[in-house]
């Protein structure tokens, strides 16, 4: 990954010396292609709000990383795709109904705040799309937890009413809209929520296949896990973290379902529900906020699953993916830094570093 | 500081006085202290206000006492002699607020009690009132505490008008503006300065890159 050099001179590297062709463009541009299907049945199960809300997400973010590299006066870098990834997973975590103007401030938050200012791609601390995100939650705690029934009626011949709220104005009540065109007894509430809150269970098959209420791209359980399958076949992704983190809510959640059956739910419905699979393959994956060495790559997944199910089984929110990857970005230094590897030919010392 | 010792500094020099603190040296935007009440009263305009008023208060009286008091004390007592000093006001100015405004004085809470530990307060008496004249001592105190007060004002606006859509208590949008909770949280407080602080951080930054090209 060096710097092409422009006066002839002797390059001095440590290993490796050997170059595959693919660069951050490359990586960037397949993992868009792994989430298409995602965004294609986002746009299936809640019509045409979703392609709105995508494009809107998506474009906010490419703007202010042109805006933030034109202000620096170094060359636009939204190029390199990484941007986009950003914009689309900041649109696939927000309800389909989300206010267009409301994602337009997300995707400037997750860009700006959550990457730009700490230098642009591969200095930030966060990954730029959950910081949006919980920055919006933050600031319209009740718009982000208002969703809408999947398959609904007429959802490709119009927009759900909160999509358009004009810009700085309160988004509609539309629990008469949802009451219209629903096409079952949906009360406005995903999985989790409705367990959390109403005591509600939801069975494992529509979870599986993502024919539920949820965020614009989260529910649908095959589709995210093909395309993880298809980054990890490609070598673009580190599987070890999504297992370790899917292996940890699932042990986790399976002691407490052990300990009292009647309040805590099945192990697999924790790991079908809400945006656990979509968070565990998509953005706790993220190169940049990830740690680099064996151990710690287990260690930091195994701490996002642990802390997702303590949030959503002890904590006050229903869904606690976001934090948790939020906190994993956080501890990765550390982590790194607690897991380094003995370098080959000297031994560990305890105290002083060798 | 040629005329340090001198009776009457000229005018220059008290004007130099009163702006270091509003501009070139503005506690919060530029030394960034004091950030205790910066961040926690800010969250509407009418705090910000008050705390701003509160402190312009207790430094333009504190820096005028420790100012004619500064040759009797000796330097070993010196910083409790100041405490001492800045917590008389400090008093006043609870039971000022007190009797103004009881809704004030509650959404304030302890913090005006605290102005006693305000670093501002305890560093211009410390950098400024105590090797200065009284005359500018009161400018001094004058310029940081309106440099201060300005800051919070800034901060409280912005985040009383995103996080409520009113300014001192009045509604701007109408009743269909969305309010950014988040303002009136605490990490509201961090993202406004920290808004604040790159706007004035990119300004300084433009301008001495225009400078340099002219040159």
């Amino acid at each position: 990954m060096s710097a092409p050099s422009l006066t002839p001179e002797i390059v001095l590297h440590t290993s490796p010396h050997l170059h595959s062709a693919r660069s951050v463009g490359v990586i960037m541009r397949n993992v868009v292609y792994a989430m298409l299907p995602i965004c294609l049945y986002g746009v299936y199960n809640f019509g045409i709000s979703v392609v709105a809300l995508l494009v809107v997400s998506t474009l906010s973010c490419v703007l202010t990383e042109h805006m933030f590299c034109r202000a620096a006066g170094r060359p636009s870098s939204i190029k390199d795709s990484s941007v986009i990834i950003t914009g689309i997973l900041l649109g696939l975590t927000l309800p389909p109904g989300f206010p267009l103007w409301m994602a337009a401030v997300g995707g400037f938050v997750a860009v700006g705040l959550g990457k730009m200012l700490f230098g642009g791609l591969g200095f930030n601390v966060f990954n730029p799309a959950l910081v949006g995100r919980a920055f919006l939650q933050a600031a319209f705690p009740t718009a982000i937890t208002t969703y809408t029934p999947a398959l609904a009626n007429g959802r490709f011949a119009e927009f759900i009413p909160t999509t358009l709220t004009f810009p700085f104005a309160q988004p509609p009540v539309i629990t008469e809209w949802i009451a219209r065109v629903r096409i079952d007894a949906f009360s406005g509430a995903t999985p989790l929520t409705a367990l959390k809150f109403d005591k509600i269970g939801t069975g494992l098959t529509p979870l599986f296949w993502g024919n539920v209420a949820g965020s614009a791209g989260e529910t649908s359980v095959i589709l995210i896990l093909l395309g993880g399958l298809y980054l990890v076949a490609r070598n673009f992704m580190d599987w070890r973290i999504t297992a370790a983190m899917l292996l940890s809510a699932f042990v986790l959640s399976g002691v407490f379902h052990l300990s009292n059956p009647a309040a805590y739910p099945h192990p697999l419905f924790m790991l079908f529900s809400g945006g656990l699979m979509l968070g565990a393959v998509f953005m706790a994956t993220d190169m940049v906020g990830s740690p680099v060495t064996p151990l710690g790559v287990w260690i930091y997944g195994g701490v996002m699953g642990a802390l997702t199910i303590l949030i959503r089984l002890l904590g006050g929110l229903p869904e606690g993916v976001m934090y948790a990857i939020l906190i994993g970005n956080a501890v990765s230094p550390m982590i790194d830094n607690l897991t380094q590897p003995r370098v080959y030919g000297t031994q560990r010392k305890t105290g002083a570093r060798a | 500081m040629a005329h340090a010792h001198g009776n009457a500094p000229s005018p220059s020099e008290s004007m130099e006085a009163f702006l270091n603190g509003l501009w070139k040296q503005n506690p919060v935007f530029v030394q960034v202290l004091g950030m205790c009440p910066t961040l926690a009263v800010t969250n509407s305009a009418r705090n910000a206000a008050a705390m701003g008023l509160a402190t312009i208060f207790v430094l333009v009286c504190s820096n005028t006492l420790i100012s004619l008091v500064r040759k009797l004390v000796q330097k070993q007592v010196r910083i409790a002699t100041y405490i001492l000093i800045i917590a008389t006001f400090v008093t006043m100015v609870d039971y000022i607020i007190k009797a103004v405004s009881v809704d004030v004085y509650k959404a304030l809470g302890p913090f005006i009690a605290l102005i006693v530990v305000n670093c501002i307060i305890l560093g211009r008496a410390e950098a400024f009132a105590s090797k200065n004249s009284v005359g500018k001592s009161i400018l001094d105190g004058l310029g940081m505490g309106l440099g201060f007060a300005i800051a919070l004002f800034c901060l409280g606006g912005v985040r009383e008008i995103l996080g409520a859509g009113t300014l001192f208590g009045v509604s701007l949008f109408g009743p269909n503006f969305q309010p950014w909770v988040l303002f009136l949280l605490p990490s509201g407080g961090f993202f406004t300065l920290a808004g604040w602080l790159l706007i004035f951080t990119w300004w300084k930054e433009r301008k001495k890159r225009m400078a340099e090209a002219q040159q």
